[in-house]
């Protein structure tokens, strides 16, 4: 059964309705991220499973309790805020025990299980600092380890790393990820960063404009994305206008001048999809002209002028000899590397 | 680079500033040192001011207990107007700040409305409302059978009290507004997540953080009815003086300047020294909040 669940959920400010139709049943222990562009209603949504907005419609239950009814300071959630929401004038032990306070835990366990969420988040020694003479990655750590210290139900984590430098961030996804896997708590992250998402999650929720675009493993999502939005929003992508031709026997699935057996169901235009790094050079297939190389480290990123418009492709560096730019060449892949989809 | 150029690298700020120094001399202290000087002259009914050095006001101020009364009663009624602007000012400035735009605005105009009409006329009409027995809302009060007899509030501490607490609240609102401003909008959900009420929120959550905005409006608000002189003027009148209105008797009324000049110096000095100090002890102990 699932543990976290919302059922057709949906929020309207005034005429705009800012998330609509959500559904999604959150395992126990699970890691799932929703992921989106800026706007698309993924705070909106955080916010009513905490409780800080009642939804329009709809309902969201754990284990199987409604939610709704519960208010928020009942809940027991855990919620780390993108601005981390500290509280100043209080050291980080203060903070981290404000939690463990409101539920009148007795002192002596009190200050134990302070002690060792701030060591679990790697901040042993830093209980009587104010939060305002910390670093940002260390604040994020005690806003961490504020929430989960009162031993959430689920945690709520509203972009945490957004506010971090790049290596920062990278480290503090590790750790995340290594918390959560030890502590094992239900967790909800919302990101719009797709490398985030793809890294820390189980599943991953991709949302546009209030809705739920795909629900997948972080591999389905990029690799079989369920539509034109989910492949551009997961990383780079080729999507190359095709035709079914199923006059001819057996029918053919043709793109410029790189043809293959077609899929079965559909007929007429089809939009394919290809990641960058599926894509090979090959004697046969798209015709195509190098525009630009450019070398990045254990890759080579090629901009391609092709039959069907612009290509991307990513070749592993390997040692082999590469083409350069101005040679023509022909761009081939396997059939089964590729989505296909009406066109939109 | 030469060595005049540098020279003049270093003379820049101060040729920059000097009109405004040379205002700030000129206007402040200049009349200033004037004022502190003219306290140790003497003065005769007959002989007017002469420019000796004698400790005679001082003297007087310190022994005559009529001085220590008006002192007395000038730090009680600033004493007691700051603690009713904190007390009233502060809630007002959260319970502002949390409403929606348009109230919003029309109530910050209502609470800087004082500061918009002279002081003459705001406490006329505040001595119209409560002066007397015919005072609108003593009549009132009176008429409903709530009370036999006016309260009283012209020549009063506690008119005193009630004008200036007026007058002084957008001080204390906006201070500790800015103060408000200055919250992580997400703080009260932060600390309802982790299970605390409302009253738990606004006791150790909004109040500690908004206290350094308490602390120095009170300082403003402070400073400026210890030295208020229009409405302890003209509700106090000459039965109820305060230092300001004594000093400015003396100058006027009784034209002893140079004691005059020694209660002012001496106000000066006292409110100089509180604020200064107050500030010092708020700095440090909330240096925390103020980072
Ligand atoms: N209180 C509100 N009143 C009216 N509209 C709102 C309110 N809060 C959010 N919105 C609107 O709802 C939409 C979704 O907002 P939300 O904060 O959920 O986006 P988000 O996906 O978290 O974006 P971001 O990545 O920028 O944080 C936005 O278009 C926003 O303008
Ligand atoms: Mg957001």
């Amino acid at each position: 059964m699932a543990y976290l669940e919302l059922e057709g959920v949906a929020k309207q400010f005034g005429a705009q309705t800012v998330v609509d139709d959500f559904s999604l049943a959150v395992g126990k222990g699970e890691f799932i991220s929703f992921l989106g562009p800026s706007g698309c209603g993924k705070t909106t949504t955080l916010q009513m499973i905490a409780g800080f907005l009642d939804p329009t419609r709809g309902a969201i239950r754990l284990e199987g309790k409604d939610l709704t009814a519960i208010h928020p300071a009942k809940r027991g959630l855990g919620i780390v805020f993108q601005s981390y929401a500290l509280f100043p004038h209080m050291t980080a032990a203060e903070n981290v025990a404000f939690g463990l306070e409101m539920r009148n835990v007795p002192r002596g366990e009190r200050t134990e299980r302070v002690r060792a969420a701030l060591a679990m988040v790697g901040l042993a020694g830093y209980e009587e600092r104010h939060p305002r003479r910390m670093s940002g990655g260390q604040q994020q750590r005690v806003a961490l380890a504020r929430a989960l210290v009162i031993k959430p139900s689920v945690l709520l984590l509203d972009e945490p790393l957004s506010n971090l430098d790049a290596k920062l961030r990278e480290e503090m996804q590790i750790e995340l990820r290594q918390i959560q896997r030890t502590i094992g708590t239900t967790t909800v992250l919302v990101t719009h960063d797709q490398n985030e998402a793809m890294s820390l999650s189980d599943r991953i929720v991709v949302m546009s404009q209030g809705r739920i675009e795909q629900i997948g493993t972080p591999q389905e999502t990029y690799e079989k994305p369920a539509s034109a939005f989910v492949s551009q929003f997961l990383g780079k992508t080729n999507d190359f206008a095709a035709t079914i031709d199923r006059t001819s026997a057996p029918a053919r699935l043709i793109a410029g001048s790189w043809s293959a057996p077609a899929p079965a169901g559909r007929s007429g235009p089809v939009t394919i999809s290809i990641r960058p790094e599926r894509i090979d050079f090959g004697d046969a297939g798209l015709s195509a002209k190098i525009v630009t190389r450019i070398f990045q480290g254990n890759h080579w990123l090629f901009q391609c002028d092709s039959e069907c418009g612009p290509a991307t492709v990513i070749r592993q560096n390997d040692g082999r000899s590469q083409p350069v730019e101005g040679e023509a060449i022909h761009l081939t892949w396997r059939p089964e590397d590729m989505g296909v989809r009406g066109v939109a | 680079m030469s060595a005049s150029a540098e020279e003049r690298n270093a003379r820049t700020p101060w040729a920059l500033t000097a009109p405004a120094l040379m205002l700030f001399v000129g206007v402040l202290l200049i009349p200033l040192a004037m004022t502190v000087m003219l306290s140790f002259h003497d003065w005769g009914q007959y002989k007017g001011i002469e420019p000796v050095f004698i400790l005679k006001n001082w003297h007087e101020i310190v022994t005559d207990p009529y001085y220590a009364e008006m002192f007395g009663r000038t730090f009680r009624i600033a004493i007691l107007t700051t603690l009713l602007t904190a007390v009233l000012g502060a809630p007002e400035a959260y319970i502002l700040n949390r409403m929606g735009g348009r109230w919003k605005s029309v109530f910050l105009l209502v609470i800087l409305g004082p500061l918009l009409i002279s002081v003459v006329a705001r406490t006329l009409g505040w001595a119209l409302l409560f002066g007397g027995n015919n005072g609108l809302v003593n009549k009132l009060l009176m008429s409903a059978g709530l009370i036999r007899a006016p309260i009283p509030f012209m020549f009063t501490e506690t008119g005193m009290v009630i004008a200036l607490a007026h007058v002084m609240m957008p001080f204390m609102v906006l201070s500790v507004w800015a103060a408000l401003q200055r919250l992580d909008p997400q703080i009260e959900n932060a600390a309802m997540s982790l299970g605390a009420g409302p009253v738990t929120i606004i006791r150790r959550i909004i109040m500690p953080q908004i206290m350094p905005g308490v602390l120095s409006g009170a300082i403003i608000v402070f400073s400026l009815s210890a030295s208020a002189f229009a409405t302890p003027a003209i509700i106090g009148g000459r039965r109820l003086k305060v230092a300001a209105t004594l000093a400015y008797d003396e100058f006027l009324n009784t034209l002893d300047w140079p004691l005059g000049a020694a209660v002012a110096t001496l106000l000066l000095a006292a409110l100089v020294l509180i604020v200064v100090g107050s500030n010092a002890l708020i700095e440090r102990r909330y240096a925390e909040v103020f980072r």
